[in-house]
């Protein structure tokens, strides 16, 4: 099998803007196209990443550009939309079908808390479909299993604010103190507003091409993987109205990590950066443990020890995550793609790791969706 | 009237019990009542009400109106874990989340919800806390 390539990436910053989602995308797909180097007719397929940014969208992104002509698949998985644009666009690369696709995600969202078709309109009625209480009972969990207190969610927000302020893609660019995220107001206790992304507007791109005709060096995607939810949890991102007294189903994003890691030959060990996905402080903790990064009970552990800090063991978010950039669905998972190519060329300014060699960007979210890519050099 | 029709038992007999499902074949309980058994696929399923009592394990509180809902706030939020091996999402009468507490005994209780445009009360399922009467 062929290996897979990054060939170009670009990024709308993430963010609120008069732009259309449609210029977003064109801004992000240019800016990829450019580094990769090519124009009409140099790629052979597209998938566009959205949820909420309605029909034909990736058409009319690339319509704008005159680089019609080509399959453009429309792809929806949720959180996930922008992982599941790359995951089919790597695998027809494998599959020997294109030498150069174009993976692009957009979305422009709507203020305040996301508004999900996935709900029965009854289920909204009854108060039992407002996204961050399912957060917040994850959250309580999570800190009565692993240590994680208040604090830690605070200084989990100091950490990707810190990181956010050198990220000129970035929504939010000052740093904040524990005080400040603890002042902010309670959305659902233990969740406090600073605590939880913004649903925001953005568009990320990334051209993937055969490895054999990148350049020497050019970093790779060496694995990719996307799963739904096994059925048992009463929490977690398939957001079920109950569930069974077992805490053992591997989530999702266990599932996930679990296939990207044996198709790219590494172990949570060899990780030398993470963007993970912290819609919230504490899920970004519980990821530590759903990653392998730390074994399930230690995510608390892993932060004390400043690991996750940028110069720790496994910097995680150097990009200032969700919870620095604000979350666009579509284009959050090509974001972090974005991030990670760039600190694997070591192009990434004040906010760059030192040396990494594997990279690895994790999203999840309604479906369930979870989506884990590994990158290296 | 019930905010969703299924959920919640009408009769003479057991009334406002919970109406989930059960599987013959994996002997699994599921809720809301299905058709096909959830976790293994089975069309051998029942319908089973569930027990009106369970305890705490988890809780929070909901401050603001999300989408689609037009009750009152802060209403509380949380899962009840039932003695059939049922974890259950469910609002909570109690709001402030100081005052509930893991294992906490609960009970089954129907609670206005909202009165519709046409003027109709709707209500919906939620527990209260069983050790304070």
């Amino acid at each position: 099998m062929t290996a897979v390539a990054v060939a170009g990436v670009g990024i709308h910053p993430f963010g609120r803007f008069d732009a259309t989602v449609t210029e977003m995308g064109g801004h992000a797909v240019k800016a990829a196209l450019t580094e990769a180097g090519i124009r009409n007719g140099g790629f052979q397929a597209a998938f566009c990443g959205a949820a909420y940014a309605g029909v034909a969208a990736g058409h009319k992104v690339l319509g704008a550009l005159g680089l019609t002509g080509m399959p453009i698949l429309d792809v929806e998985a949720g959180c996930a939309s922008g992982a599941a644009a790359l995951l089919l666009g790597a695998q027809a690369i494998w599959a020997g079908q294109y030498d150069t696709v174009l993976a692009y995600g957009i979305e422009k969202m709507p203020k305040g808390i996301i508004r999900s078709s996935f709900f029965e309109p009854w289920r909204e009625e009854a108060g039992l479909a407002a996204t961050p209480s399912y957060f917040a009972l994850r959250a309580q969990r999570l800190m009565r299993e692993s240590g994680v207190t208040k604090q830690h969610l605070a200084e989990v927000v100091v950490k990707n604010r810190a990181n956010g302020a050198h990220n000129p893609d970035a929504m939010f660019r000052k740093p904040v103190t524990a005080e400040d995220v603890l002042a902010s107001r309670v959305v659902c206790e233990p969740l406090h507003l600073w605590m939880l992304c913004s649903p925001n507007e953005g568009a990320a791109a990334v051209v993937l091409r055969r490895a054999d005709l990148a350049g020497p060096g050019a970093v790779r995607l060496t694995g990719i993987a996307l799963r739904s939810h096994l059925p048992g949890a009463v929490l977690g991102e398939a957001t079920p109205m109950a569930g069974l007294v077992d805490d053992d189903f591997p989530s999702p994003t266990a599932l996930a990590a679990t296939d990207a890691y044996e198709q790219a030959g590494v172990a949570p060990a060899d990780l030398d950066v993470v963007e993970c996905q912290d819609t919230d402080a504490a899920r970004e903790l519980l990821s530590y443990e759903e990653l392998g990064l730390c074994p399930r009970g230690d995510a608390a552990k892993l932060f004390d020890e400043g690991a996750t800090q940028m110069g720790g063991r496994v910097p995680v978010n150097p990009s200032g995550g969700l919870l620095s950039k604000g979350e666009p669905l579509g284009a959050s998972a090509l974001g972090q793609v974005v991030e990670l190519v760039r600190q694997l060329r070591g192009d990434a300014g004040p906010r760059q790791v030192d040396g990494p060699r594997v990279a690895l960007a994790h999203v999840v979210g309604r479906g369930a969706n979870a989506a884990v890519s590994i990158l290296a050099r | 009237m019930p905010v969703h029709e299924g959920l919640v038992h009408e009769g003479l007999v057991d009334d406002g019990r919970l109406v989930g499902g059960h599987c013959r074949s994996c002997q699994r309980p599921h809720f809301p009542e299905l058709s096909t058994c959830p976790y293994c696929s089975s069309d051998e399923v029942e319908r089973r009400l569930l027990s009106d009592t369970g305890v705490l394990w988890g809780w929070t509180a909901v401050t603001a109106a999300p989408p689609g809902y037009r009750g009152e706030v802060p209403f509380g939020f949380g899962v009840v874990e039932l003695p059939e091996g049922l974890r259950i999402i469910t609002r909570l009468t109690e709001a402030d989340p100081a005052a509930l507490r893991f294992g906490q005994p609960m009970r089954l209780a129907i609670v206005p919800l909202h009165v519709d445009d046409g003027g109709a009360g709707v209500t919906t399922y939620a527990f209260e806390p069983a050790d304070e009467r």
